[in-house]
């Protein structure tokens, strides 16, 4: 983990996002904000047999953010909702692979946010009530 | 003034000294380069002193006990209140209410005056540079007695439009709310010629003076105006304690605000009769180590002078301008040099404010990003963020350089050319 924040790896995906734009027909659309930075993301999934097949964000705000939503991107892409579930903050955090102070944890996990306000919404849609979201 | 006469008036190092923060090592070992006196200013041990002095030495509740301390804590309390009156050369003292900040006074107005004066149909008139502390509460009373909002335009360097001021201006207008110096844009507004216009029409003046008052915009009588706000950590006071001024025949009118002890006259089981000026809005216990402790921050700030303090941070405005000029994509907002106060926010084409002021915290260099709560005058200028550096006179001119080179910093760590 490095305790520089702005390292190749961050700056590569802020400067060369992964998956930035839009789908056609996205499954489901969630966007949300950081009130105190003013960070802005929107994600757009793909839903196959419960498995994410595509993964785009748009968004603007600081290069961490940005950045974070990148990498969650490349990350989810070909994942079951199972693993998704089961993917916490620590890995996000571990995945951006800098030490961020508490403020700018929520830059760092403003994408994870919305990706699991995600899949709550999908579960509900599903109407899945019967324990298999691994209570 | 020439650089050299000043210079010799105003000796920052020696000012420096007065403030034990600035010369504590920050924890990465680099000396702290504090420019971001627009949030909270930093403390002289004058005010330390005093706050220890008072927990020390009379601590007591004011105007209740009848003891010893009880009485020295009074006295020194209502002192700082004189203090204050002295400082905004209001007309008696008890036109001098303590809050706990602008926020709350603002929000006493907006209340126990709105409440009771304002009719459906009835304007307010704000702007787009308001903080949200000037903009909010009047959004709420104004839904809740059906009374309109209307705005001054903004010219396109951020300025209050003042050749509009008379289309917006009208006789239904019944209080004008507006900073007397921009938060963001830096910029200081024609208190004088609004108040006039205002009073014209028949309408109240409210002046935010949350950033104005410690640069030395303050007086209440010149140009005439009904309510001033402002903070006392913002003047290089203690936290939680701020200033409401209001003309006596208006507070007199206005219903009190919070209800409790100290504000009352008479309490029976079913009503109650209330206490005269300033207690009347004074409810509960006041910040009372906090108030003296703005008193002696008065005292600190008088002891320098205003006009030194701000020939001193012109200076500093001045550079910055010249020197963030030169930087490749940078881009100040608000007015020239010549209009504005010691703030200077700014975008760095390529670099986000937060990761801005992330990097600037590493060279030691404390800004604030972000929309400094008004969220309304960045949709304005179409940027969700910016950078801002303020300065206080106890800034150097070494510091708006070390400013300008942790930009340059930033702007490499994000492989700007």
């Amino acid at each position: 983990m490095s305790d520089d924040l702005y390292d190749d790896h961050i700056l590569d995906h802020y400067e060369s996002p992964y998956h930035r734009g839009h789908l056609d027909m996205p499954t489901i659309v969630h966007e949300d904000e950081n009130p105190l930075c003013g960070d802005q993301v929107r994600l757009e999934l793909l839903i196959e047999n419960d498995r994410v097949r595509e993964a785009w964000f748009d968004g603007h705000g600081c290069a961490i953010s940005q950045a974070a939503a990148s990498i969650l991107m490349k990350e989810i892409e070909g994942k079951t909702l199972e693993e998704l579930r089961a993917f916490q903050a620590k890995d996000m955090l571990d995945k951006l692979k800098i030490r961020l102070t508490a403020s700018r944890q929520k830059c760092g996990l403003l994408s994870f946010k919305i990706l699991k306000t995600m899949i709550y919404t999908l579960d509900e849609r599903k109407g899945q009530g019967d324990g298999s979201d691994g209570a | 003034m020439s650089h050299v006469a000043l210079e010799s008036v105003f000796d920052v190092t020696a000012i420096r000294r007065d403030f034990p923060i600035l010369d504590k090592p920050l924890p990465n070992g680099l000396p702290l380069v504090y420019l971001d006196n627009g949030a909270t200013a930093q403390k002289p041990r004058q005010v330390i002193e005093k706050l220890v002095e008072c927990y020390e030495n009379y601590n007591a509740n004011v105007h209740r006990g009848i003891h010893a301390l009880g009485d020295r804590v009074t006295t020194e309390l209502e002192e700082a209140r004189e203090k204050v009156r002295t400082l905004i050369g209001a007309d008696e003292v008890e036109e001098i209410i303590f809050t706990s900040g602008t926020t709350m006074s603002i929000n006493l107005v907006a209340d126990a005056w709105g409440r009771k004066f304002l009719q459906p149909g009835d304007e307010l008139l704000l702007n787009e540079m308001e903080h949200h502390a000037n903009l909010v509460p009047w959004q709420q009373i104004a839904h809740e007695r059906g009374a309109v909002l209307r705005f001054i335009p903004l010219t396109a360097d951020g300025r209050l439009d003042l050749s509009a001021l008379d289309d917006v201006l009208t006789d239904r207008t019944k209080l004008v709310a507006v900073t007397g110096l921009s938060n963001v844009l830096g910029t200081i507004n024609p208190i004088g010629e609004i108040a006039a216009k205002a009073h014209a029409r028949g309408s109240l003046v409210l002046v935010d003076g949350a950033q104005s008052v410690p640069h030395g915009y303050v007086d209440v009588n010149c140009p005439q105006i009904d309510f001033l706000a402002f903070s006392g950590h913002k003047l290089y006071g203690p936290t939680g304690i701020g200033v409401l001024y209001g003309r006596r025949r208006l507070l007199e009118q206005m219903d009190p605000f919070l209800c409790g002890g100290n504000m009352i006259r008479r309490v029976r089981k079913e009503s109650s009769d209330f206490a005269d000026l300033p207690s009347k809005f004074e409810a509960g216990t006041l910040p009372v180590a906090q108030a003296i402790g703005l008193g002696a921050a008065i005292d600190y700030v008088q002891g320098i002078g205003f006009d030194a303090i701000a020939a001193h941070e012109r200076q500093l405005t001045e550079r910055a301008f010249r020197q963030l000029n030169e930087i490749p994509g940078l881009k100040i907002v608000g007015p020239g040099v010549s209009e504005r106060g010691s703030i200077v926010s700014f975008t760095v084409e390529g670099v986000h404010p937060h990761d801005m002021a992330e990097l600037l915290d590493r060279r030691g260099v404390a800004v604030r990003a972000g929309h400094h709560c008004t969220m309304p005058l960045h949709e304005w200028l179409q940027v969700t963020a910016t950078t801002r550096a303020s300065f206080a006179f106890y800034n150097t001119l070494a510091e708006v350089d070390a400013l300008c080179e942790a930009i340059q910093y930033a702007r490499k760590v994000f492989r700007l050319k």
